[in-house]
């Protein structure tokens, strides 16, 4: 702590105007002021914000010699970085400024002049208490590493990843699965424009594949991730291909005599691949992978006959999980999404039934690459189905027993599953089930009034309470809820608009990168009007459908704006750091790691050796937590220490 | 009538904020409450409570921001379990735990600190003045006039 023999302070009360003249008596507030102990010069001046105000503070710091300086006036949001400029220009540290509150919380709110200048007296006094004990505090400086890394490899971390790439900063993009492209590859079209989701994808796969800033590691998760915005390490575990993809000509001779035969997950279990397969044929990379978990054993008397076949030689059976080292200075969540599982809605029996499926179900269906070519079948017998119903809020809008959000997409793709259904089948009738149809977006609502104006779609409002199997019928029974009267649909297939959950592996990896997630799983934002695509947890930024529900158009700009803020990360030489931090005072400390476990951004580590605290300045946000549960008093606030609010509470409270 | 001193401890980010609205929005409120800004409510120690009331506040405010809505993460629950605890405490110190309150209020609640502190400043008001410095320690660590 600066001890200086005695610092001399100036105060500096605003009239502004007769926003605080009106009601607090200035001249006494400065007169009582001068006589307080430290107080080298007291004035006061009717607008301390204009320039010459600012000009007045600067020549008096000069003149005076003054080593703190108090502005009674408005809130501190507004003019606090105006008197510390002009503290600064005068030589004084900005960390010696500090702002007396008697506009917003007190002349604004106190209507009686004697009260509210008794109590713009003593707000003063607290503010000189704490800047007698205030200390020089400069920035605390780090430098930052410009390589960014994405996770996740669908549209959200690809669109990320090549605006970042883009900018000329180096990316990595970590993917869990074989090939990029996540759930918006296996949607047949897209609503409203009825785009080929392929067609508009695959592009993007391929440029992210080719940009020369761009690193993609599929078939890879994050292990684990260490250090701070700037500076992360984070370790990546890359699962054996068993299929060395620069070798691979992709000539399916190994898929062929593979005896393997396992569901496709591409496909949503609707069809079959090999143990050794492509998961789609424009796979980025393009590259068969070896399914370790399905494959019958790679020693030669087991199986090995893909290796047999294998004329590029690209199958090595001997590949090891490698884990790989990499140092980034950014981090973008772009983990995702999936569907809620429907055996949780047990009366729908979409556990049992094959002819209840769920919305990326019915997308591989009607997609030109699915398991039917396109052709709307039902997966029990391949019959094309004359009656469809569509069921919308499965497990969404319900917070009884299921989510309370709203899934956002489902009204959408609801319309655009019945639109393409009629389109395909023309004869056929699709019944909506609805709440609420919510079709706020660009050319969203003419789109669902065309699945009813134009495709003759059925919309009853209302719920479905139960589905139950006559024959190779489906019996849908719910209630129409706009005549009162109960519908009993039968139908050939069933599709349920499934909410949209958490990524099934989001809760432990949010916890490997100590990110904030909400109620329901979904990444956490630092604020949710201003700062919608960073995370709490400084250089972290979120992207897509991890952060909650979200279409296509919503989440490519989300993935462009963390994209964009990185950029303005990786702008900066060096990142500027809050210095009003909680160091410790190494005496005191006993090492009894109290404060490690109130630290929420893990800043604070005990040293198993010296058996004290270590803190990591850095990551240190000054919230001050730890310093209140110190029993030792050895985690003091810098600028805001436990002798500083005795002193402050003693001058506001006293005489 | 008796004119309690109150001391409030307010979160920067939300019940500073908020009160700063009550302002802009010139609502007018008992003035027996002094503010004093911090990070976090969880900045916020017993002693620096106790310290007040030993200092002459009859009753003492603490502001947060509400559940979820931690600037830092988590502090307001921090700042809950500590003051719910504290409350025991004082109970055994023989101040009324009526004299602390602690409120989630937050920037856009102007309306609800004006609110909170007429209420407050009215109950402290109706239990009257501390004194802590006129009561007495007994052996067992009890507070009595």
């Amino acid at each position: 702590m600066m001890k200086k023999e005695k610092k001399r302070i100036g105060v500096f009360v605003c009239h502004c105007g007769v926003n605080i003249a009106g009601v607090v008596d200035v001249a006494r507030v400065a007169e009582v002021l001068k006589e307080y102990p430290g107080v080298e010069l007291s004035a006061d001046y009717v607008y301390m914000c204009s320039e010459p105000g600012q000009q007045m503070v600067l020549d008096k710091i000069k003149e005076e010699k003054l080593d703190a300086v108090i502005v009674a006036a408005c809130s501190p949001t507004l003019h606090e970085g105006t008197f510390q400029h002009a503290a600064e220009l005068a030589g004084l540290n900005p960390h010696q400024v500090e702002i007396a509150n008697i506009r917003e919380q007190d002349a604004w709110v106190h209507p009686d002049r004697e009260r509210a200048t008794d109590k713009a007296i003593r707000i003063v006094r607290s503010m000189v208490e704490k800047a007698i004990q205030n200390e020089d505090l400069e920035p605390i400086k780090v430098g930052v590493t410009r390589k960014a890394l994405v996770i996740g490899g669908g549209v959200a971390g690809l669109q990320s990843a090549l605006d970042i790439a883009e900018q000329g900063y180096e990316v990595i993009v970590v993917e869990k699965e074989p090939s990029v492209g996540g759930k918006m590859i296996q949607l047949s079209e897209t609503f409203p424009t009825l785009d080929c989701s392929q067609c508009i994808l695959t592009p993007k796969m391929v440029e992210a594949t080719r940009h020369p800033k761009i690193r993609l590691m599929t078939y890879s998760e994050v292990e684990s991730i260490s250090g701070f915005v700037g500076n992360f390490k984070v370790r990546i575990k890359k699962k054996p291909r068993f299929v060395d993809e620069d070798l691979c000509k992709l000539c399916n001779d190994c898929a062929d005599v593979c005896p393997q035969v396992v569901p496709d997950e591409y496909n949503m279990g609707l069809s079959f691949r090999k143990a050794i397969y492509m998961p789609f044929p424009q796979a980025v990379p393009g590259t068969y992978t070896l399914d370790r978990d399905n494959c019958l054993g790679t020693l030669p008397i087991r199986c090995g006959k893909c290796k047999d076949v294998c004329d590029a030689k690209a199958i090595d059976y001997d590949m090891k999980e490698e884990i790989i080292e990499e140092e980034v200075g950014a981090v973008v969540v772009a983990t995702g999404y999936d569907l809620y599982d429907m055996k949780a809605l047990g009366e729908y029996g979409g556990e049992h039934y094959e002819d209840v499926v769920n919305g990326l179900e019915f997308e591989r269906i009607l997609s030109a690459s699915g398991p039917t070519g396109g052709k709307v079948q039902r997966p029990s017998d391949g019959k094309e189905p004359q009656n469809v119903v569509f069921i919308q809020c499965a497990g969404s809008r319900d917070p009884e027993y299921h989510n309370s959000y709203c899934s956002k997409i489902c009204c959408m793709y609801t319309a655009k599953h019945a639109m393409l259904y009629k389109h395909r089948v023309h004869n056929g009738n699709a019944t909506v089930f609805y709440i609420d149809v919510r079709t706020g977006g660009k050319n969203f609502d003419e789109f669902y009034q065309r699945t009813i104006d134009e495709d003759g779609v059925l919309y009853l409002r209302g719920k479905v309470s139960k589905i139950f199997k006559e024959g190779d019928k489906l019996l849908v029974w719910g209630v129409d809820t706009l005549t009162g009267q109960k519908v009993e649909v039968e139908a050939d297939m069933v599709v349920l608009a499934m909410a949209m959950t958490k990524a099934d592996g989001a809760p432990a990896l949010m916890k490997k990168l100590k990110v904030a997630v909400d109620a329901n799983g979904w990444l956490g934002e630092a604020h949710p009007k201003l700062r919608p695509v960073e995370s709490l947890n400084q250089g972290f930024f979120l992207a897509g459908c991890a952060h909650g529900p979200k279409d296509i158009p919503e989440t490519v700009s989300q993935a462009s704006a963390a994209a964009a803020k990185v950029g303005a990360l990786f702008a900066k030489t060096e990142l500027m750091h809050e210095p009003t931090i909680v160091p410790v005072v190494e005496e005191l400390c006993s090492g009894c790691g109290i404060c490690v476990s109130m630290c929420p951004y893990g800043a604070r580590t005990l040293d198993q050796v010296q058996h004290v605290i270590e803190v990591n300045e850095v990551l240190c946000e000054g919230c001050g937590a730890c310093a209140a549960a110190c029993p030792a008093g050895a985690a003091q606030q810098r600028n805001q220490s436990d002798n500083q609010i005795f002193s402050m509470v003693n001058a506001i409270l006293r005489g | 009538m008796f004119e309690p001193k109150i001391m409030c401890f307010l979160c920067k980010w939300c019940t500073y904020a908020g009160a700063d609205l009550a302002g802009t929005s010139r609502m007018s409120y008992s003035a027996n409450g002094i503010n004093l800004r911090v990070m976090c409510s969880s900045r916020i120690d017993p002693q620096h409570i106790l310290h007040a009331f030993k200092e002459g506040a009859d009753g003492v405010f603490i502001g947060g921001c509400h559940p979820g809505d931690c600037h830092y993460v988590e502090g307001n629950y921090k700042t809950l379990r500590r003051i719910t605890l504290f409350k025991t405490m004082m109970e055994q110190l023989g101040i009324d735990p009526k004299r602390l309150r602690l409120e989630w209020i937050s920037a856009a609640e102007g309306k609800k600190y004006v609110e909170i502190m007429n209420e407050f400043t009215q109950t402290i008001r109706e239990l009257g003045p501390l004194n802590l410095e006129e009561k007495t320690l007994t052996e067992e660590g009890v507070c009595h006039e």
